[in-house]
């Protein structure tokens, strides 16, 4: 009997969003005896999902998108041999969207079963994890404060400075807790790292432990991804049971207890310390800071609270040195971002790639442009809090200083693309909703600025003699949220509707552009 | 926590008499009271096997957890995931957000909101069979093919106005 051959339908849940399962019972049903069916994560190239793959001499030859109608053809010109058909993309790592981009924390995304331990050792996994343990608690924090890595996030604080501040903290217990409350349109990558690689997150979680000596760690995963907490907490389990995470870590004497938890559909759980709040069981209400969580966090108790992709950034760091990842980007923003291709976009999908490329290398390049084939008429960045960026910022490097310095917000890296039917006072009418609906309600700039915020939107598109009155009420009304909110949401709702006031001013029915205003440049502390 | 949110359990809450329902409360209380910040595990304990949080059993919660029952009832209230009434015997999600607005999300609620008779409201709303029950949310990470949906535990992308009907259509049906 020959050799199986392996075929491989993704299992993220973008790829079960468009039938992947459908596939996959399509590809077993007709080809069954011959074939080994591996669920693996998604390579992100969303356009093309489900995307199904299959192992030749050549290496894997890619197909999509495929439906369930699509089997019995591709079956019959060859597709398990890597035959040609009108959805053959050719080998999968030679795609151009593909082959052009610096994967290091994705570089085993989609090519690997997420679940498969020894698939996951075999791709460099593990490798942080057991030179972590070769090394000291300063050695460990060295090397990630010399990577350069900061809070991915959207807050952009260096990682090494965080862990470091909870290390030289004195308690009994100290903790780790990782933000995977990603609530921002336009942003995936922490979901598909969850489901896609759950492996990498829980091992620089663990290295983190063994960095500041904590010895109990929670997960919090938002209620909208069931599959993310499903994956992981069988990642958990499997992880346990081989003696990665528990009483010892791979024997070292190191405990460390991972668990999940799941959030309850509150954006400003997304805030470190309302999660802190969540997780503790109470209403996710921010608290004022000081304290850092790092010296006061979950339980009063000195936490580490990263982000999914800081997190998942650590195992290649220690695994490859501080100096290998350090060496990617520009300025003051080292290493690459997942950037998130979203909305109105021909090609979306993750692009990892350094920092210092454009947003119109990004949207152009990899994205193709509109899915509608309309021109592109403003770019959101950095997710609901993010400024809209207009034409004339298109060509600013990606990183975070020169970002900031328009107005701008990297965050997250979440890319959402809107054709020239998009309205952008709409949009700022709906971010100040969003902030109402969404405002935890513990200080007024928020809970109270919101709301009249709409009601001015809606004043200002309305027209008439008041409108120079209304456009100038906006503005201090925006100022007062930046400058007194206690948290990023209402302390950055007003990027999004300054920055579509500004660059925008005819869709709110301002005949006269407005005068050149100053953009929201306060940084605020973002979760 | 290991059983992540399935709205298949809804199907069956209005059949759970009200003593019944608190049973399930106890048990969930048992199981999970002892976790720190045990609040949120137990409270999705129960909406996960009754379709949500009866009223009656949050005296039961606080009393395990050394809480007052205002302290309870505003957690269930600040969470939107958390609902203290049986939703109908399906759930239908239509993402909001930005992403999904950029491909026509707004003429999808609209069209959700009149081809399964349910109010227009942010807060969702069930339609008069109870058949279903259409809730707003704010992204279901499935941005690069949006817009996007989810019918009970499952998600959609790339969602046209007929595939929508495609896909709901079988909710409305006596069997569903």
């Amino acid at each position: 009997m020959t050799a199986k051959i392996r075929v491989f339908v993704p299992r993220d849940s973008a790829a079960l969003a468009v039938g992947a399962d459908e596939v996959a019972q399509a590809l077993q049903a007709a080809a069954g005896e011959a074939i080994e069916l591996v669920r693996n994560g998604s390579r992100g190239l969303f356009w093309l999902e489900p995307l199904v793959e299959v192992q030749t001499p050549a290496g894997r030859v890619a197909y999509g998108p495929v439906s369930p109608e699509d089997v019995p053809g591709l079956l019959a010109a060859g597709l398990l041999q890597g035959g040609e058909h009108a959805l053959r993309q050719g080998v999968t790592e030679q795609i151009p969207y593909l082959a052009l981009q610096e994967r290091l924390t994705f570089r085993r995304m989609g090519v690997t079963d997420p679940l498969s331990l020894a698939d996951y050792e075999a791709h460099e996994g593990w490798a942080g994890l057991r030179r972590a343990l070769a090394m000291d608690s300063a050695g460990i924090i060295h090397e990630l404060t010399h990577s350069g890595l900061r809070g991915r996030g959207g807050a952009a604080f260096p990682a090494g400075i965080k862990w470091k501040t909870v290390a030289h903290a004195q308690a009994a217990q100290k903790y780790i807790v990782c933000n995977a409350d990603e609530g921002d349109s336009g942003t995936y990558s922490d979901r598909m790292t969850m489901e896609g690689d759950p492996y990498v997150l829980i091992e620089g979680m663990t290295i983190a432990a063994l960095a500041v000596g904590a010895t109990q760690g929670y997960l919090y995963v938002r209620s909208e991804y069931p599959h993310a907490v499903a994956t992981l907490n069988e990642a958990l389990a499997r992880a346990k049971a081989a003696g990665f995470i528990g009483d010892s870590v791979l024997g070292s004497g190191h405990a460390f207890h991972l668990h999940v938890r799941m959030g309850a559909g509150a954006y400003v759980c997304g805030e470190e310390t309302a999660l802190l709040e969540s997780l503790e069981g109470r209403r996710g209400i921010v608290r004022a800071k000081p304290p850092l969580p790092a010296l006061k966090g979950l339980f009063g108790q000195p936490t580490v609270i990263n982000n999914v992709i800081t997190f998942a950034s650590a195992p290649i760091i220690l695994a490859r040195g501080a100096q290998f990842y350090r060496d990617y980007g520009v300025g003051r923003s080292h290493g690459t971002l997942p950037f998130q291709l979203a909305g109105n976009i021909r090609h979306g999908g993750l692009v990892e790639k350094a920092f210092g490329l454009t947003l119109r290398e990004l949207v152009y390049g990899f994205g193709g442009g509109t899915a509608s084939g309309r021109p592109i008429k403003a770019i959101q960045v950095g997710g609901p809090l993010g400024s809209y960026v207009p034409e004339d910022k298109w060509d600013v490097p990606l990183d975070y200083e020169a970002y900031a310095a328009f107005g701008g917000v990297v965050g997250h890296g979440g890319i959402v693309v809107h054709d020239d039917t998009a309205n952008l006072a709409r949009l700022a009418r709906y971010a100040m909703d969003f902030c109402a609906l969404e405002s935890c309600g513990k200080c007024t700039p928020c809970r109270i600025g919101s709301t009249r915020g709409v009601e001015v939107i809606d004043r200002i598109t309305a027209g008439g003699p008041q409108q120079p009155q209304q456009v100038k009420l906006l503005r201090d009304l925006c100022d007062t949220m930046l400058h007194g909110s206690l948290c990023a949401m209402g302390g950055m709702t007003p990027y999004p509707v300054l920055s579509a006031l500004n660059h925008y001013p005819q869709d709110f029915g301002l005949s006269v552009p407005d005068a050149p205003q100053a953009e929201a440049t306060q940084v605020t502390q973002a979760a | 926590m290991s059983t992540p949110h399935a709205s298949d359990s809804a199907a069956t809450a209005d059949a759970v008499a009200p003593k019944a329902a608190l049973q399930i409360v106890q048990q969930a209380v048992d199981e999970l009271a002892h976790l720190p910040g045990a609040l949120l595990p137990i409270l999705h304990a129960v909406q996960d096997r009754l379709g949500y949080v009866p009223e009656a059993g949050v005296p039961l919660v606080a009393e395990a957890l050394n809480l007052s029952r205002a302290e309870v009832h505003g957690v269930i209230s600040y969470y939107h995931h958390f609902r203290s009434s049986p939703p109908g015997r399906h759930v239908v999600q239509v993402c909001r957000a930005e992403s999904c607005q950029s491909r026509g999300a707004e003429a999808l609620w609209a069209h959700a909101c009149s081809r399964l008779g349910c109010a227009d409201s942010d807060h969702g709303a069930t339609n008069a069979d109870a058949s279903v029950t259409l809730l707003p949310v704010y992204c279901l990470g499935l941005c690069a093919s949006s817009p996007a949906i989810a019918v009970d535990d499952r998600v959609h992308a790339r969602v046209s106005l007929p595939r929508f009907d495609q896909l709901v259509a079988p909710l409305q049906t006596q069997e569903a």
